[in-house]
């Protein structure tokens, strides 16, 4: 149990999405005891989302890619625990770290109970690790949009957990917009869930492609993929529209409409092109955002990725700057969820190597290759898909750019012009944007990019850090705190 | 004079306008509170101003602090004298701003939990009504008339209807704004002091990370950093960092509708013990937030956040509010009070480096203190009679070097 101070384990994981999975077997595969922690409330993290395992359906794997890497996994998960090298603790989330306090200490990690928690879960205990593998994840990118306040519209993601976890529709006329290839799947999915889909609007004009195929064809599997995805947008009649975005959305207390919108080459909007669509669900992803804050309070370098996120520096054996701390998946650049398996592998060995496990160099140096080819391919999939220069050119004065706290773009660039806040944090504490309930996961880059904008500069680390840098990584109660019991 | 002082490089992250002249009648070292309303009255003046700020306005101490004007936690004495004076600044000279800076005149409320630390309320308020303090007894039975949600168990409180609070970050962004309508006035963000320009004793300007610049004076308003910059010109102030933690809950209804604070709180401000203490300090913002303070220490400038000072802080606030308990902490933050061994600012003219002037050293209180502290300073430096006596925080009752190992 997660109780007052457990024993000291060799391994803890935080994530067991694709990433984290890998790890953890691979990591217990080699002796390591293990403990896996977990938001969710079944292994697969959000990318293997699927319905409640304890009540099984027939099409499990419906709408998913790669479903055999994650039945593999899930079996060396359970062989594991069932010997007990794997401690699994779903329904978990981390809001603490504490750094060892000498060089052979372990590190203490603070849990609570995630919204995902099941009722009878073990609340609140600490952890003492001597190595972390840190799986985070990610989540999708929003940037704001007069009316994107309005119910109806959702994040891509979102849109995409609903289907694959509780097989519900989040509308009956969609559009998806955005950049990225994965506006493909979530659009597929609604379509083969039964909605209308209007069009995909993708803010790439994607001859970036062309220049970049050296790096697509090094993922044969990607192109693949693509093709499928290709056929199912002829099958449904969905539109797919570049250099396209949705710049307004209206409706009465929901969504009735979207504006669609064509961008120049600069990514500006173009006037005259605008055009309204009926719709009652608008899905949005500009990309994704790692989530860093597990990142962050490890104390762990990081840097800005080829898409603009903050991602961790490591090193060719997923060693983060932090002693004994490991990172694998989004959080070291957003690749899809072979690279994060991949990433997850090596992590793994390379805390069980560390840990004065022999591993094998053949596999190690396999594993670098598949990660070096994704990341090639990731690469030029940034380039093609970027987020458009000039999207703030479609705010309105009273667009919401924090929507927990209801901060307006009006009220942002006051902070920035008249009260010289000339980088994210001062943003942040004159107009508190980011400042509510989600802390700035959902309009930190907006902000960021925002606050950058007045010196025309690219963003620097620091402007995404001190947006996503959190003094408890999740919120904890203060019952919780008080009760806490200490070593 | 220096006369020819090199034109600063070219950079394009200078946010202060189009060009930022080299020379200035005064140099404000720090954007924090206390430098942002030396500007202020340094422009209402008439004089022209350069701030010079190593990280951005009210990124230090003013933002990791709660932004309390308190009468309440004072004895007589030259710290009351100078917090009377600047509730005046800030009720009067400052009235028409207030709504920028969220000012709420909210009243505080000091809380005992036994009768023995309730009669010391009482006791405490009788010499405090003497040195011109409002404050009311309110006895047990009454407490919950001021706050529906506090622990029942109390045995007694005293309401201070002068303490106030207001939002620090918006009182500094604002101060220098207005500073920009009256004067010119100029903001050097990311800008490191790294010397001082000296002419004999004198102190003539600042060298920074950017280049060179002039002044007619220097203010050192670098917070709990006053000691390094006192240091560059070779003077001793004694200006020590003293820790303190706040948690933040999540937006809540409103629930705390003073600040309310237990009385062991004027203990802990008045004692000069470098180990922990807390005591419970809880207030509700405007935002819904309600801020839980307060721990001290003396541990440098370290940021570690640590586990049991916090633990501390939520037993004592569900304590005190148990409504609270099962609220969330969405965050907390540190921040580093600048403490002075003797708990009196430090404040005008350093006759030691002829030219520099300091504006600090107010630990706890200088959010409250900083207006009325700005005020006077600028009254000296224009050579008029300041309406309070600054001379019993004068820079230069610390012996030479007496704390500069410390």
């Amino acid at each position: 149990m997660v109780g007052p101070m457990s024993e000291t384990t060799d391994l803890l994981v935080v994530g067991a999405g694709p990433a984290g999975l890998a790890a953890a077997v691979t990591a217990a595969d080699h002796g390591l005891r293990v403990m896996l922690v977990d938001a969710g409330p079944q292994p697969g993290g959000q990318y293997w989302r699927h319905p409640d395992e304890r009540y099984p359906v027939a099409d499990e794997s419906a709408g998913h890619h790669g479903w055999k890497v994650l039945t593999k996994l899930r079996d060396r998960l359970r062989v594991h625990r069932g010997a007990g090298h794997i401690d699994y603790r779903p329904g978990t989330q981390v809001w603490f770290i504490e750094a060892p306090k000498t060089e052979s200490s372990p590190w203490y990690v603070y849990t609570t109970a995630s919204v995902e928690a099941q009722p009878d879960h073990v609340p609140t205990g600490s952890v003492r690790a001597m190595r972390i593998v840190l799986c985070p994840g990610g989540y999708d990118r929003q940037l704001p949009v007069p009316g994107w306040d309005l119910p109806g519209v959702m994040a891509a993601g979102g849109v995409q957990a609903l289907l694959k976890g509780s097989r519900t529709l989040a509308g009956r006329r969609a559009v998806v917009a955005g950049t990225g290839p994965f506006l493909l799947p979530v659009a597929v999915g609604l379509a083969e869930a039964g909605a209308e889909v209007v069009a995909i609007c993708e803010a790439g004009n994607l001859t970036g492609w062309a220049k970049n195929v050296t790096g697509a064809v090094q993922v044969p599997s990607k192109g693949v993929e693509g093709a499928e995805y290709a056929k199912a947008l002829v099958k449904h009649r969905i539109p797919y529209k570049t250099s396209t975005a949705v710049t307004r959305i209206d409706g009465d207390g929901q969504v009735q409409s979207a504006v669609l919108t064509a961008l120049d080459r600069r990514g500006r909007p173009r006037s005259g092109s605008e055009r309204a669509v009926e719709v009652d669900l608008v899905a949005f992803g500009w990309g994704f955002t790692p989530s860093m804050e597990l990142v962050q309070a490890v104390g762990a370098e990081t840097r800005i990725g080829s898409d603009e996120s903050l991602i961790a520096v490591v090193d060719d054996m997923q060693r983060s700057t932090a002693s004994r701390v490991y990172i694998a998946g989004e959080a070291t650049g957003v690749g899809g969820a072979m690279m994060a398996v991949a990433e997850g592998e090596l992590a793994g060995l390379g805390a069980a190597g560390d840990n004065g496990s022999s591993i094998d160099g053949a596999r190690v140096r396999k594993l670098r290759g598949i990660i070096r080819r994704s990341a090639a391919f990731a690469q030029a999939m940034h380039h093609a898909h970027p987020v458009p220069a000039r999207w703030t050119d479609w705010l309105t004065e009273d667009t919401l750019v924090c929507r927990c706290e209801e901060v307006t773009y009006a009220q942002v660039c006051h902070a920035r012009d008249d009260l010289s806040a000339d980088e994210a944090r001062s943003v942040k504490i004159l107009a508190r944007p980011g400042m509510g309930w989600c802390q700035g996961r959902v309009c930190g880059f907006a902000c960021a990019k925002i606050a950058a904008a007045n010196e025309d500069r690219d963003l620097s680390p620091d402007d995404l850090a001190r947006m996503s840098k959190r003094s408890l990584a999740t919120p904890v109660s203060l019952e919780d705190l008080a009760d806490l019991t200490l070593e | 004079m220096t006369s020819a002082l090199p034109l600063p490089p070219t950079t394009p992250r200078v946010p202060a306008g189009p060009t930022t002249a080299q020379r200035a009648d005064v140099i404000v070292i720090g954007a924090g509170a206390l430098g942002a309303a030396c500007a202020y009255f340094a422009a209402r003046a008439g004089l022209s101003v350069l701030i010079v700020e190593r990280g951005q306005i009210a990124s230090g101490t003013t933002s990791a602090c709660e932004g309390n004007l308190l009468v309440s936690d004072k004895e007589a004495g030259h710290e009351l004298d100078l917090s009377l004076y600047s509730q005046r600044v800030w009720r009067e000279d400052l009235a028409e701003f207030q709504r920028l800076w969220e000012f709420e005149s909210k009243g505080g409320l000091v809380v005992a939990r036994t009768e023995t630390s309730a009669a010391n309320l009482r006791d405490l308020a009788v010499r405090q009504r003497d040195a011109g303090i409002q404050v009311t007894d309110v006895a047990a039975e009454e407490i919950s008339g001021f706050e529906p949600n506090i622990n029942p168990e109390l045995r007694g409180a005293a309401f201070y209807p002068q303490d106030a609070q207001l939002q620090p970050i918006l009182m500094a962004a604002h101060l220098i704004r207005l500073a920009r309508t009256l004067s010119p006035t100029s903001l050097l963000t990311n800008t490191e002091v790294t010397g001082l320009i000296r002419e004999g004793d004198r102190v003539t300007g600042v060298r920074t990370s950017r280049g060179d610049y002039s002044g007619g004076a220097v203010i050192n308003a670098a917070g709990p950093w006053a000691s390094t910059i006192a240091q560059m010109a070779d003077v001793s102030v004694p200006v020590l960092p003293r820790r303190g933690f706040v948690l933040v809950t999540e937006p809540l209804p409103k629930t705390v509708f003073h600040k309310v604070y237990a009385g062991e709180y004027v203990a802990a401000t008045l004692s000069s013990d470098g180990g922990l203490q807390t005591s419970p300090v809880i207030e509700g913002t405007p935002a819904g937030t309600v801020l839980i303070g307060s721990s001290r220490e003396r541990v440098g400038f370290d940021r570690t956040s640590s586990l049991p000072v916090l633990r501390q802080m939520a037993r004592e606030a569900a304590d005190l509010f148990p409504v609270l308990r099962k609220k969330k902490i969405m965050r907390f933050y540190a921040g580093f009070r600048p403490y002075c061994p003797d708990h009196l600012p430090v404040l005008g003219h350093d006759s030691r480096a002829p030219g520099l002037w300091h504006a600090g050293g107010h630990e706890g209180a200088g959010i409250g203190l900083s207006a009325g502290s700005a005020k006077l300073l600028i009254q000296s430096m224009v050579g008029e009679r300041p309406d309070l006596d600054i001379t019993p925080f004068t820079p230069d009752r610390f012996a030479e070097n007496s704390y500069a190992d410390r």
